[in-house]
C-alpha cells in the first residue's frame, strides 16, 4: 500500500503562487490613474478586438491582466451582478466596493480550494460621486484586496512603472499630463508605445449615464502628441 | 450576493432576461391561473405615435393614466430612450408596461457591454417580441402590453418603426404608426399629414397634432395640460442618437396650435 505522501501547506501555497505569478508576468502590464476629471486606463495592448479593459456599469469599469479566457469570465460576471443588482435595487445602489468584495472572495476561494489558481490580476475603477472619491481596487491572484486613490499598476514586473508613475503624478492633472505619464511609465526606459499598441479607456464626467468611453484613432493620437 | 458564474454549458450568455432566469429571479411574475376573470382596477396608458421624417424618427406620447373611468395620473411618462439610438413608447397596463421597459433597457445596454457590440435594430425589434409574447399570459388577463419601437438603422442610414400585437408579432411600419387607445385618432391625423421626407419640425408639429386629436376624442388620453404645465413627451431618434424635444418647445407648439385654431375660427 502507498502512502500519499506529506506536503507542508506553507509549500503548496508557495508552488500555487509561484505557478500564478508566472503566468501573469507572461502578459503584459496595464496602468490606472485618477486626473482632474475621472480616471483613465491604459493597456499595453495591440489587439483591437480582445480587450483587456471595458465597462461594467454607469461609474465602474473593470480592467485585467493574465490569462485572457479568466479575466474574461470574471469581467462578464461582473457585469452580470451589477445589472441585476440595478435592475433588483436602482441604478445607484450598484457600487464598487461590493462588486470589488466578490472578485477578492472568488478569487481567495479558488486559490485556497482548487488545482489551479486564477493567472489574473484586476482592476475595478469607480468613478467618485459627490459622496465617494473616485477609488481603484486592485485585486490579485490570491484574493489580495487593495484600494488606491491614486494609481494602480497591474501585472507581472511592476516596480520600474511603480516607480516612474509615483515621481510624476500629481493632483487634479489633466488627461493629456495623465495619458502621457501612463504610457511613458509602461514603455519603459527602451522602448516607446504608439496609439496602435494602446488600449484606452476613460471613466469621465461629462459622457453622461454611462460614464465610460474608449479612446480610439486620432483622438488618442491626438491626446499622446 | 454571490458573483453570478455559470459552467460553460449553462451560460446564459448576453441575455439578461435568461439570466435572471438561471438566478431564480423572476423577471415576469404571473398573476393569475389562466381562465379566470379579467383584472380590474389596473392603471392603464393610452395614445402613443411614430413617425418616419428626413433625420431619422419622431416619437410622441400623452401623460394620462386612467384607472376605470378615473385619471389616475396626469404625468406618466410613455415614451423612453431604449437606448442611445432606439425609442421605445408603451400603450397598456401601466404597471408591466413600465416593468417591460426596464427590462428591455436593462436587455440591450446588457448585450452591449457581455458582447461589446451592439445589437442592429432588426434584433432590439425582435428582442422586445420575445418579451412582449412572454407577457401573453397576462395579456389574456386584460393586462395586455403593446410597445411602439422605433430607432435609427445607423447600418442603413435611416429611421425605421416597429408596431406590435399582444401575442409579440411585430412588423415593420414604412412611415408612421400609433398605438393605445387613441391611437386611431392619431394614425389619421398624422396619414392627413404625412409626405416622404419631412424635416424636423414638420414632423414634430404632425406627432404634437395627432396627439391633440386623439385627446380630443378618447377620454383616455391627456390633452396638453396648460393649468399644470404638463405636456405630451416628445423625442427625435437621428444619427446623432436619442433627443427629448425639450418641455418648452413641445408649450410654444401647443399654444401656437391652439392659437391658430382660434384665429381661424374652428373649435380648438
Amino acid at each position: 500500500m502507498t502512502m500519499p505522501y506529506y506536503v507542508a501547506p506553507e509549500q503548496v501555497m508557495k508552488d500555487r503562487a509561484e505557478y500564478a505569478q508566472k503566468g501573469i508576468a507572461r502578459g503584459r502590464s496595464l496602468v490606472a490613474t485618477t486626473y482632474a476629471e475621472g480616471i483613465v486606463i491604459v493597456a499595453d495592448n495591440p489587439s483591437r478586438s480582445l480587450h483587456k479593459i471595458s465597462e461594467i456599469y454607469d461609474r465602474i469599469a473593470f480592467a485585467g491582466v493574465g490569462k485572457y479566457n479568466e479575466f474574461d469570465q470574471l469581467r462578464v460576471s461582473g457585469i452580470r451582478h451589477a445589472d441585476t443588482k440595478g435592475y433588483a435595487y436602482s441604478r445607484e445602489d450598484v457600487e464598487a466596493r461590493s462588486l470589488a468584495n466578490l472578485y477578492a472572495q472568488y478569487l481567495g476561494q479558488v486559490f485556497t480550494h482548487e488545482m489551479k489558481p486564477l493567472e489574473v490580476e484586476i482592476l475595478v475603477a469607480e468613478l467618485g460621486t459627490g459622496l465617494r472619491e473616485p477609488q481603484l481596487y486592485h485585486i490579485a491572484y490570491e484574493g489580495t484586496i487593495t484600494d488606491e486613490d491614486r494609481f494602480a499598476v497591474l501585472g507581472g514586473e511592476t516596480e520600474a512603472i511603480v516607480a516612474a508613475l509615483d515621481q510624476a503624478w500629481r493632483v487634479d492633472w489633466t488627461l493629456p499630463e495623465a495619458l502621457r505619464a501612463a504610457v511613458g511609465a509602461l514603455a519603459g526606459a527602451d522602448r516607446t508605445l504608439d496609439a496602435a499598441g494602446l488600449e484606452v479607456a476613460v471613466l469621465a464626467e461629462g459622457n453622461g449615464r454611462r460614464a465610460f468611453r474608449r479612446l480610439v484613432d486620432e483622438e488618442l493620437e491626438g491626446l499622446l502628441a | 450576493m454571490t458573483l453570478p458564474l455559470f459552467t460553460t454549458t449553462e451560460d446564459p450568455g448576453p441575455d439578461f432576461a435568461g439570466l435572471m432566469r438561471r438566478l431564480r429571479v423572476p423577471a415576469h411574475p404571473m398573476l393569475a391561473t389562466p381562465g379566470s376573470a379579467p383584472a380590474e382596477g389596473f392603471r392603464h396608458g393610452t395614445t402613443v405615435v411614430a413617425l418616419r421624417y428626413a433625420d431619422g424618427v419622431v416619437m410622441a406620447g400623452d401623460r394620462r393614466a386612467t384607472e376605470g373611468h378615473a385619471i389616475a395620473h396626469r404625468a406618466m411618462e410613455k415614451v423612453f430612450p431604449a437606448d442611445r439610438y432606439s425609442a421605445v413608447a408603451i400603450a397598456g397596463a401601466a404597471g408591466p408596461a413600465v416593468e417591460m421597459v426596464r427590462l428591455f433597457q436593462t436587455q440591450l445596454e446588457h448585450y452591449e457591454k457581455v458582447e461589446g457590440t451592439v445589437l442592429s435594430l432588426e434584433g432590439k425589434a425582435n428582442q422586445l417580441g420575445q418579451m412582449v409574447r412572454e407577457h401573453l399570459p397576462m395579456a389574456m388577463q386584460g393586462l395586455a402590453v403593446v410597445p411602439l419601437f422605433a430607432g435609427y438603422d445607423l447600418a442603413r442610414g435611416t429611421g425605421r418603426i416597429f408596431t406590435y400585437d399582444v401575442t409579440g408579432g411585430h412588423y415593420e411600419e414604412t412611415e408612421y404608426n400609433a398605438t393605445g387607445s387613441g391611437g386611431r385618432d392619431a394614425r389619421t391625423t398624422v396619414k392627413l399629414g404625412f409626405r416622404d421626407g419631412l424635416d424636423r419640425t414638420a414632423a414634430v408639429e404632425l406627432a404634437i397634432q395627432s396627439l391633440y386629436e386623439a385627446a380630443d376624442e378618447d377620454s383616455a388620453t391627456g390633452g396638453p395640460d396648460l393649468i399644470r404645465g404638463i405636456y405630451p413627451l416628445v423625442a427625435t431618434v437621428t444619427a446623432d442618437g436619442f433627443t427629448a424635444v425639450s418641455d418648452d418647445e413641445v408649450a410654444d407648439r401647443f399654444a401656437a396650435l391652439i392659437e391658430r385654431r382660434r384665429t381661424e375660427g374652428r373649435q380648438p
